[in-house]
């Protein structure tokens, strides 16, 4: 399959290995129209408010920002562990994985924070069509990046137990694909949910 | 890639640096511009968009030479963004201006 496949980084190195991070490309692909879905009905559903507070009432740029970065560095630093783990330096992989674990939970923190902080103004699920397209639209955001953090601290036990090998090596890398990726769909909820909501 | 030889991973703190500028760019043109909102709506989708290329590009080693250039996680993803567009898009023009 592969031409050079000893100059190749470890995970790419069995046509097996490949062919995982290739299938996950494709789950990649069926995440993005899954999240295009809950996009649309927000997009849709916008304004819908009813007698619950509208987002512009709601929603505070300082937070949502921070949100954004420590989410933004979590991929960044998610990226040095593969730089880690192509060198590799175990421990290093190990390091940066676990504070980008931090960062993810850093993140989920304040998400938490916000959802509660929002129910007590008055918005909540049932309140109305739009506050329910948005909270389906975030928590699934939320609910990923919790399975995330729950599948890769699965993947520190082994990286603990195994080291870096053809296999753990691949399984790194397809969870730093969904972990970009996760960064990639908060991109587009920060930019037309919240920033968006701002300004309408 | 370059990025196996080099200690310094020099794509992704580029793409870091970008991303941080792109992000403060947009939360100014929405809070501090006086533009309309039909343009800052449409720079600011426009600036998620060239982020989004760039974490793919930048993070996600979408065009690695042992992903065969990246040919086929290419053709995923853009296909993937192209239904989603078609999805979002149709789902506004229909519902919301009433064809």
């Amino acid at each position: 399959m592969s031409t050079n496949v000893n100059h190749a980084p470890l995970e790419y190195q069995t046509e097996h290995n490949q062919m995982s991070i290739l299938g996950f490309w494709i789950f990649l692909a069926a995440e993005v129209v899954l999240f295009s879905t809950l996009f649309a009905t927000y997009a849709v559903l916008f304004g819908r408010t009813a007698d619950a507070p509208t987002p512009s009432e709601l929603f505070e740029l300082d937070i949502v920002l921070v949100m954004t970065f420590l989410l933004l560095t979590s991929s960044f630093t998610c990226g040095i562990a593969i730089h880690q783990m192509r060198h590799g330096s175990n421990k290093g992989l190990i390091t940066w994985m676990i504070i980008t674990l931090a960062l993810g939970l850093g993140f989920l923190g304040f998400e938490v924070y916000e959802f509660i902080h929002y129910s007590h103004e008055g918005a909540t699920l049932p309140s109305s069509a739009y506050w329910s397209s948005f909270y389906v639209l975030a928590g699934t955001h939320g609910l990923h990046v919790t399975l995330g953090i729950g599948w890769a601290i699965l993947l520190l036990i082994q990286l603990f137990k195994k080291g870096i090998t053809k296999v753990t090596s691949r399984k790194v890398f397809i969870i730093s694909l969904y972990w970009h990726f996760l960064d990639v769909i908060w991109i587009f909820i920060f930019t037309s949910v919240y920033l968006i909501g701002m300004v309408v | 890639m370059s990025n196996q030889t080099k200690r310094i991973p020099t794509h992704h703190i580029i793409g870091f640096v970008l991303s941080i500028l792109l992000t403060i760019l947009a939360a100014w043109t929405t809070i501090g511009s006086d533009l309309s909102t039909n343009w800052i709506i449409t720079i600011i989708m426009l600036l998620a968009v060239i982020q989004a290329g760039i974490q793919l590009i930048m993070f996600m080693h979408i065009v690695e030479p042992e992903s065969k250039n990246g040919h086929v996680p290419w053709n995923m993803m853009f296909h993937g963004f192209v239904t989603a567009s078609i999805v979002v898009a149709g789902s506004i023009f229909v519902m919301v201006y009433a064809f």
